[in-house]
């Protein structure tokens, strides 16, 4: 066994790359509370000042501090960045100095000149004119390849969202291969790996062949990268500092090159805690040490930034990394994964305070360990800051090591990544329907010239018909956009950092998703079983409706239109299947617009559930504002009613309620309302 | 049968223990003047609902209820003895835990025929929630416009049933909270045996903008909510009631 592994139980991971039989055989599950962490140290507390600091002046910027305008970032582009690296235990910025967002430009050159010039600054010219002459962008390329159907989509915003302009992100290396194995090992793998293709050179033995070519350049700058900080990761790392920094650097290589729509972290908690053990076993460190290296680490994380418009902040309601962190869960043996590091990780909440960043996401089984449960329910509370995602569903399709990138999207880490593909708006696609493919609000032929809707009424059966015809043609030019779109980030923006912590051969998603579900089915619902009038404007376009009579409505656990709902998922996700996949991607789809179902809602027109023109869809697979009247299980109920295995990119509820409704102290919540009367 | 019902609530929280149906029946005989469900007064309004139908609601969602059941709270769920009794009944066939949110208002055990009944619910209840309003017969009548003995009657009923109580009050600032009478309470639920929990409220005036819609004066207009520290100190003076009423009781 190699020296930096001594005191670890070896197997099948010494001999191959491994990360989770790693874990497995390594791990120590922890059952106790949380009254073993340690508060922030005083180095602690200054770093956390100054960033503190930075982001007041970056907001009294108007939202940005400092951009590069001449140096296209890379993963050695930059010299080493602090804070202060006397107290830094944990180092590593995306440039040269915290705050200063990177240029980059592979993505489309317009979307980085663009990102300056709202914020005040300039691309150099000579990088504006290098990727506009001589190489090409991610962005250019798709255009070069769209036909005019998916322009018009695009523009009408039937389809929206989509990765065209910008990257594509949601791609989780395996960042934690670093710190297990040293960078050296990994090369040694990848030549490996590039050695075994076949032989005979088809396009895709090409195209793998010049990728792993790319992940191995990766891979020796990332060498480069961690030296300059005065770091060494071409071997193991030896202890828990060692294992996060090298995790970190691994991480920091992909958001120096990847201004991705979402750059999550992975699963990292549990396999670091291995370290953790060994080091408090054999007096490395003490408690207060570790806490501090994660402190950093964290705070590293919620530094990361990236050059983004107006436009971009709006669709997303903000400015989110998603450097999502998937917590817990359960082992497929039995044994829950969490570690005291689980807990460490959610504690920097308490001693940094509370952020949306990084996205701490706890893989929710109801097979976790009480403590720490009450723990998450403790720090929810205080912090609102915790999301929980159903690990007893997804542990059943991805086993064990897994995580979550952006907010749900489910991956097995290392070993599967994902195309991201935005989503199609299905409620435009009902006016479609209506309308014989004209849109609602520019009145243009967007769709193909189906015979529309006739009379004063609408029928449901009529509808329905007509409406699966409008979905098979969405579902079509949909599928075929995303085909181009993800053709050319390979091409053009490929993430070779992430890609370079990845087996040989992955698994690739293909996410398609879905906006507007609880509008579609609250409307056809009002079709069904209310009176649904139609009024059409001059044009002979039908752009409102007079709903008479009630109707049941999404989110009341009612399976009248909870149905509607699910068939509605379960058909679109078939017409996805049927289509070809770019490098055979696997399709999935997901309901979960959490931010951009407001700019999906104003691109669309009155719709037959009562919603106005240019009000906000509710936000995923949400019932619509105010319309479930049931109370919060009849709620989640019919949300629980959508067939996972149909949606299986994932779910979204957004859910939010006063902490007062969950009880009327805090330790009513966590279950010890008796008192002891004896005392 | 039927019940009077105002509404009825998924997801309850603070209603009993774990996540609960709440039923929220309709009618109500006390005008207690904090009162923040005033809509739930009127006897004669609210929409009727199937014992069964709400044993359906519970049945389908059971997995978020774990560790909860039903609760019945109000308006005042006595006034419908009968529907309670057919709905525990069913509740029990299945398993599931039942919870009674009262004022005792209704108790009388000068009526034969009403306490056959209410020993008839008792034994498919598991948890009473009793809220009594204040200790003082006067004062009583004061801040809800009825008398308390019964429902102190109710009480000692529960202890001797060995229904397990939990008692809950609230404190209005300058109305329920003299610490004379909030030690006079906890000695008097001090004595019953089957009490396992004491639930103090601080009075808060999110009710208020139900009585502007409704049309009806606010009598605690310009009383200030009650604040959660004042609160845990009240508690203390009805637990040393509580807990002085035991130290007796255990000589």
């Amino acid at each position: 066994m190699r020296p930096e592994w001594t005191d670890f139980v070896g197997g099948k991971w010494e001999k191959e790359i491994n990360v989770r039989d790693f874990i497995q055989k390594n791990y120590h599950p922890y059952d106790g509370d949380d009254a073993f962490l340690a508060g922030p140290t005083q180095n602690t507390k200054d770093l956390w000042a100054m960033v503190s600091e930075l982001s007041k002046k970056e907001r009294e910027a108007g939202g940005v501090l400092d951009m590069d305008t001449k140096v296209i970032s890379t993963i050695t582009s930059h010299g080493p960045g602090y804070l202060d690296k006397s107290k830094e235990t944990i180092v590593g910025f995306q440039t040269d100095k915290p705050f200063k967002r990177s240029l980059q430009p592979y993505g489309g050159i317009r979307m980085a000149e663009k990102a300056c010039a709202d914020n005040g600054y300039t691309v150099d010219p000579e990088i504006s004119e290098f990727f506009s002459t001589h190489r090409k962008t991610h962005n250019a390329g798709v255009f070069d390849a769209y036909n005019d159907e998916m322009r018009a989509c695009r523009s009408s915003h039937v389809i929206t969202g989509l990765p065209d302009a910008y990257g594509r992100g949601r791609i989780i290396g395996d960042y934690r291969r670093i710190a297990l194995y040293g960078i050296d090992r990994l090369i040694e793998d990848k030549l490996a790996q590039k050695d075994s293709t076949g032989r005979v050179m088809t396009d895709e033995v090409i195209r793998l062949r010049e990728e792993i070519s790319e992940q191995i350049v990766a891979l020796k700058m990332m060498k480069e990268m961690a030296a300059s900080y005065g770091c060494d990761i071409s071997k193991p790392a030896t202890n828990v500092k060692e294992a996060i920094q090298a995790t970190y650097f691994g991480y920091l290589s992909a958001v120096k090159e990847q201004n991705g729509a979402a750059m999550s972290l992975g699963r990292t908690s549990t396999f670091i805690d291995c370290f953790a053990e060994r080091d408090l076993k054999n007096g490395t460190f003490t408690e207060e040490q570790i806490q501090e290296f994660v402190d950093h680490f964290i705070m590293k994380l919620r530094c990361v930034k990236f050059a983004r418009t107006p436009e971009y902040n709006q669709i997303f309601a903000g400015d989110p990394v998603w450097v999502t962190e998937s917590i817990g869960g359960v082992g497929v043996d039995g044994r829950h994964m969490v570690t005291k590091m689980s807990f460490r990780y959610l504690h920097t909440l308490e001693n940094l305070g509370a952020a949306p960043e990084p996205n701490l996401t706890v893989l929710w089984s109801t097979r976790l360990p009480e403590a720490f449960k009450k723990f998450c329910a403790k720090i929810s509370i205080t912090t609102s800051s915790v999301q929980y995602e159903n690990d007893d569903l997804m542990r059943v399709t991805h086993g064990d090591d897994y995580g979550i990138a952006c907010c749900v999207s489910s991956m097995r880490i290392g070993k599967e990544m994902q195309f991201f593909g935005a989503r199609a708006n299905l409620a435009k696609c009902l006016l479609y329907a209506l309308n014989g493919g004209i849109d609602e609000v520019t009145k243009k032929q967007v769709g193909p010239k189906y015979r529309p809707v006739e009379g004063d009424y609408l029928d449901f059966d009529d509808v329905m018909a007509k409406y699966t015809d409008m979905m098979e043609w969405l579902a079509d030019v949909y599928v075929n956009t995303l085909n181009v779109i993800h053709y050319m980030h390979d091409k053009y923006c490929y993430e070779r950092a992430q890609m370079a912590l990845h087996d040989r051969d992955v698994r690739r998603y293909f996410a398609t998703g879905m906006a507007g579900l609880s509008v579609v089915a609250d409307s056809l619902s009002a079709i069904k079983y209310a009176k649904v009038k139609v009024i059409r404007d001059e044009d002979g376009i039908i752009t409102d409706f007079e709903t008479t009579g009630d109707f049941p409505k999404y989110g009341n656990d009612d399976d009248r239109v909870d149905e509607i709902a699910t068939a509605l998922v379960s058909k679109f996700m078939t017409m996805i299947r049927r289509h070809h996949t770019y490098r055979e991607g696997f399709p999935t789809m997901s309901v979960l617009t959490i931010t951009s179902n407001v700019t999906y809602g104003k691109a669309t027109g009155n719709t037959p559930d009562g919603r106005k023109k240019g009000q906000p869809f509710a936000p995923g697979a949400n019932p619509m504002h105010k319309r479930d009247t049931h109370g919060a299980v009849a709620s989640l109920s019919s949300v629980a009613k959508l067939p996972f295995m149909d949606s299986q990119d994932g779910i979204s509820n957004t859910f939010t309620i006063i902490p007062g409704a969950l009880g009327k102290e805090d330790q009513i919540f966590a279950g010890d309302i008796d008192i002891d009367l004896n005392k | 049968m039927k019940g009077r019902i105002h509404s009825l609530e998924s997801f309850g929280t603070v209603d009993g223990p774990g996540t609960r149906y709440v039923v929220f029946v309709q009618g109500c005989p006390m005008r207690c003047a904090y009162c923040h469900n005033p809509d739930t007064w009127e006897i004669n309004a609210g929409e009727y609902y199937e014992t069964d139908y709400i044993i359906e609601q519970f049945e389908r969602n059971r997995g978020f209820y774990a560790h909860g059941g039903i609760t019945v709270t109000g308006g005042e769920p006595l006034l419908q003895v009968d529907f309670l009794i057919e709905l525990f009944e069913k509740a029990k066939e299945k398993d599931i835990h039942t919870c009674i949110d009262t004022s005792g208002i209704a108790f009388n055990p000068e009526s034969p025929e009403l306490m056959e009944k209410y020993d008839r619910l008792m034994k498919v209840t598991d948890l009473v929630m009793l809220d009594i309003k204040h200790i003082d017969p006067q004062k009583h009548i004061e801040l809800t416009s009825q008398k308390n003995d019964n429902i102190l009657a109710f009480a000692q009923y529960l202890s001797d049933k060995n229904v397990e109580t939990w008692i809950r009050h609230v404190v209005v600032p300058g109305i329920t909270d003299d610490d004379t009478y909030l030690y006079k309470l906890g000695y008097f639920i001090g004595g019953l045996s089957s009490l396992k929990a004491l639930d103090v409220l601080p009075y808060h005036t999110m009710g208020e903008t139900k009585y502007e819609k409704m049309g009806i004066e606010y009598k605690l207009k310009g009383v200030p909510a009650m604040s959660q520290k004042v609160a845990i100190e009240k508690k203390q003076v009805i637990l040393n009631g509580i807990k002085a009423r035991r130290a007796e009781l255990n000589k």
